[in-house]
């Protein structure tokens, strides 16, 4: 037997499951980058790991769950958010966060991502947005760009449809803390994680990635190096604008930024001192 | 809280059942004939430090009771046909994450919207084959107010004890029909808990089955970390596409209910030690069949009745006991025959005619009886 | 007593259904029967014919539902025309005689008493809302499958802000119910 050398440890591994490694995702692919955020937002907070949940639905950011080092779940798709309500509201002590991408959580978890803001249960939900369906080979959803190329909207085609604008959507629906930011905005967004996770109330961050291995190999946007340089460029940082002007197209200008921070009763606080008066104490 | 008498709905009696058996959240979505258990429990629970969440579909409802559960709050949800449809997909994840939580289906009239208001018995077979893939179930049919009661405190039991989805199966009859019902002292009252690691953190294996082959269930919170998925996953959790986890996961998924149906399964044998007729049914029916089989029986017809109170996993030892007694069997159930297929595959070659009453009426006892007249004479 | 079936019977709004769960209180509560009370749901419900059944037994009730009542109460038109059928050729027809007629051949054998139950509600207690408790004092009195201190303890013990006015409004069915009692006899 030989002596075990002393390794180098990623400053965040002590939040990963180093078991798991290496990550499922491509090279190139901007949910490792997005995974190091929130860990490090974490870190940065101080708050107890062990109390906080973290939970995926289905896709390449539906992984991110179980790559934490706590209570973690993987629903089924587009779930998500109704899973992690139902965590917050049965213990309100817990630190709720969903990782999930756009097709996820816009598409067919859509309507459970409007009810929830509506409803403004304290959870963080961080939406990595690549603008396709990546883990099964690069199809439309409901982000990709009007004439944009998929394994559904094809050359000579393009896609028929338009894509939300998950900010306006947020915003109008009620929730109570709104960012955009890129994945190589990783400080900034960072920040945006943490106050995100700070805030009681319904967060929505979004953060702009790369998918280079399907929606960028399909409209020829170069490899996840030149995606990214890209993202840098077109990133425009309008802090307090309006959420209903922050624009979003790939190719010109993508509007980064905090955009809503309001205060509203949260559910979770509301529902206590109804059990209170319901006892009554 | 002491004993408490009511008159009152089978809805309601279900609702407090729940929360004599502990549960303190319900994620529902209101539907016609199970509302009355979401309006009891949106005054209820609050009362008792728990939470009613009404959803945006059913869907959002029973996914969150599967993340409340996460948290050891014992959960719930309620609903009918229409919603359990909706339900499937989640169903499939509580069973494969192995998620304690309780469903109740008042059942109507369907397929689709079908008749609202009207009692049937057509989800049976839903109940066990809705989900995809194979799975275990467990499901309970009550036949009254208390029971309603009784038999949804024991589903509570039975999912925390087998970390397990379980259904209470009851016709709209039983639902809204009030009668008297006795809650009784909570100490008098048999609960189960389900149980949680001892183990050190770092030897933890979150699905790593003792001999009875449960896991230990951490919760959200705890000291433990964990990864649940609806993916096949090995005894770490982690997910796997290796044939030899997919087979080993299912088969436990699926001998940790088969190889305890015994302690499970609840029946009912009315005025069967002699009987050359044995009916089988469950819910309203049964009570219609309760009446014809006195009736007969004062015509000189040996009738008898198997009522199940469990559906699932189905009483196959009871049903061949009672197959090998009597000359023939009826089964009567409110739909167009769903238990009577079961029956059939354990019976032979004892043979089984079928009463299908697809409607809301169950079938009458005078029509009961006139059948086991004609099979008497047979 | 063995299965004593009671079918109620009226359109939406006069109270058909909380008179058959009041009357079924009373008997499971107060008079230790076994019960069972049923009702029907739905678009019928509202404003149409709606019914509310109580089945009342000494014995354990097998078969929940009402099937050929020994007593029908009904307060509608369209209610008569539309349950009046299997009630027992013995049975007992309560009706509000201004608002029901018997409009088809009735067996000789089937007793008939006329309680003006709205008319009561509306001149003597001061509100329509209190016809189905008019009603119920009625219904004791005829058919007796009801203790009266029953009765008068749960209506208390259920609408403890209108005590005054349902008291008033049971005492007067009940003397409406002897008085029908007296004209059959």
């Amino acid at each position: 037997m030989t002596e075990s050398t002393p390794v180098l440890r990623h400053p965040m591994s002590k939040y990963i499951r180093e078991d798991r490694q290496p990550f499922i995702y491509c090279s190139g692919c901007s949910i490792g980058i997005v995974t190091g955020m929130l860990a490090r937002a974490i870190d940065n907070l101080g708050i107890d790991i062990n109390k906080t949940v973290i939970v995926s639905g289905i896709g390449c950011t539906g992984r991110t769950s179980g790559y934490f080092k706590t209570g973690t779940y993987h629903t089924t798709h587009g779930r998500a958010i109704a899973f992690a309500e139902g965590v917050k509201i049965a213990n309100p002590e817990l630190e709720v966060i969903v990782v999930s991408g756009d097709g996820d959580i816009s598409a067919i978890g859509g309507n459970h991502l409007i009810h929830a803001c509506r409803r403004n249960i304290d959870m963080t939900v961080i939406c990595i947005n690549n603008m396709n369906y990546g883990m099964t080979g690069g199809q439309f959803g409901p982000t990709t760009e009007h004439e944009r190329y998929s394994q559904t909207s094809p050359r000579p085609y393009g896609n028929l449809e338009h894509p939300f604008n998950l900010v306006k959507l947020a915003a109008s629906s009620g929730a109570t803390f709104v960012a955009r930011w890129t994945a190589v905005q990783a400080r900034r967004a960072t920040k945006s994680i943490e106050k995100a996770i700070e805030k009681e109330g319904f967060s929505f961050v979004e953060i702009i990635g790369a998918c280079p291995t399907a929606y960028g190999r399909m409209n020829r946007l170069g490899d996840g190096v030149t995606m990214h340089k890209h993202l840098l460029e077109v990133a425009e940082i309008q802090n307090g604008l309006p959420p209903h002007e922050a624009e979003l197209d790939y190719a010109t200008k993508i509007i980064c930024g905090e955009f809503v921070n309001i205060e509203k009763p949260e559910y979770t606080a509301v529902l206590a001192e109804m059990q209170r008066k319901a006892k009554g104490e | 809280m002491p004993e408490r008498v009511m008159f009152t709905m089978g809805d309601i009696a279900c609702a407090e059942g729940a929360l004599s058996a502990g549960c303190r959240y319900l994620g529902g979505y209101p539907i016609t004939p199970a509302t009355e258990i979401a309006e009891w429990m949106s005054i209820r629970m609050p009362q008792v430090g728990g939470a009613y969440v009404q959803y945006e579909d059913e869907i959002a409802a029973i996914t969150s009771v599967i993340g409340a559960s996460w948290t050891g709050v014992k959960s719930m949800t309620a609903t009918s046909g229409p919603g359990v449809s909706l339900m499937l997909e989640a169903i499939g994840l509580a069973v494969m994450t192995e998620t304690p939580l309780v469903i109740v289906n008042i059942m109507r009239g369907g397929p689709s919207t079908g008749q609202p208001t009207r009692g049937q018995q057509g989800d049976i077979m839903q109940a066990k084959w809705g989900s995809h893939g194979d799975y275990q179930i467990i499901a309970l049919t009550p036949a009254s107010v208390q029971e309603m009661f009784d038999q949804t405190v024991q589903a509570f039991n039975l999912s925390e004890k087998y970390r397990t989805p379980v259904f209470v199966l009851a016709d709209e009859t039983v639902g809204h029909m009030r009668e008297r019902l006795v809650i009784p002292d909570e100490k008098d009252l048999k609960l189960e808990y389900r149980k949680t690691p001892t183990v050190d953190p770092k030897d933890y294996l979150p699905f790593k089955a003792d001999d009875d082959l449960v896991p230990p269930m951490a919760l959200f919170g705890s000291k433990y970390q964990f990864y649940a998925t609806g993916l096949t996953h090995d005894e770490r959790g982690y997910p796997s596409d290796k044939e030899n986890v997919q087979i080993e996961l299912v088969t436990r998924l699926q001998n940790k209910i088969l190889h305890n149906a015994d302690k499970i399964i609840d029946v009912e044998r009315i005025e069967l030690d002699d009987a050359k007729i044995g009916v089988i049914a469950y819910g309203t029916p049964s009570r219609s069949a309760k009446k014809a089989i006195k009736d007969a029986r004062n015509e000189g017809i040996k009738a008898g009745l198997l009522r199940l109170k469990t559906v699932w996993p189905f009483p196959e030892k009871q049903v061949a006991q009672l197959a090998s007694e009597v000359d023939h069997i009826i089964v009567a159930e409110q739909n167009l025959g769903q238990v009577y297929h079961m029956v059939k595959a354990v019976a032979a070659p004892t043979p089984v005619h079928l009463m299908a009453k697809p409607a809301g009426m169950p079938q009458l006892p005078h029509e009961i009886l006139t059948k086991l007249r004609d099979v008497n004479s047979m | 007593m063995s299965r004593y079936e009671v079918r109620i019977g009226g359109f939406g709004g006069q109270g058909v259904v909380t008179m058959a769960v009041v009357a079924g209180e009373t008997a499971s509560l107060y008079d230790k029967k076994f019960v069972v009370q049923t009702q029907s749901y739905g678009p019928e419900a509202r404003g149409g014919a709606s019914k509310s059944e109580i089945v009342i037994s000494d014995e354990e009730i097998d078969f929940p539902k009402v099937q050929a009542p020994d007593v029908f109460v009904v307060l509608s038109r369209a209610a008569y025309l539309e349950y009046v059928n299997g009630l027992k050729d013995d049975g007992i027809l309560i009706i509000d005689e201004d608002l029901v007629k018997i409009e088809s051949d009735i067996p000789k054998t089937m007793k008939v008493y006329k309680i003006p139950a709205t008319r009561i509600a509306d001149k003597e207690v001061g509100s329509k809302q209190a016809t189905n408790v008019v009603m119920l004092g009625a219904f004791a009195v005829i058919t007796k499958v009801l203790s009266i201190e029953g009765l008068k303890a749960r209506i208390e013990e259920k609408w403890p802000r209108f005590v005054k006015s349902n008291m008033l409004a049971l005492e007067l069915g009940m003397k409406a119910g002897e008085e029908a009692l007296a004209k059959t006899a």
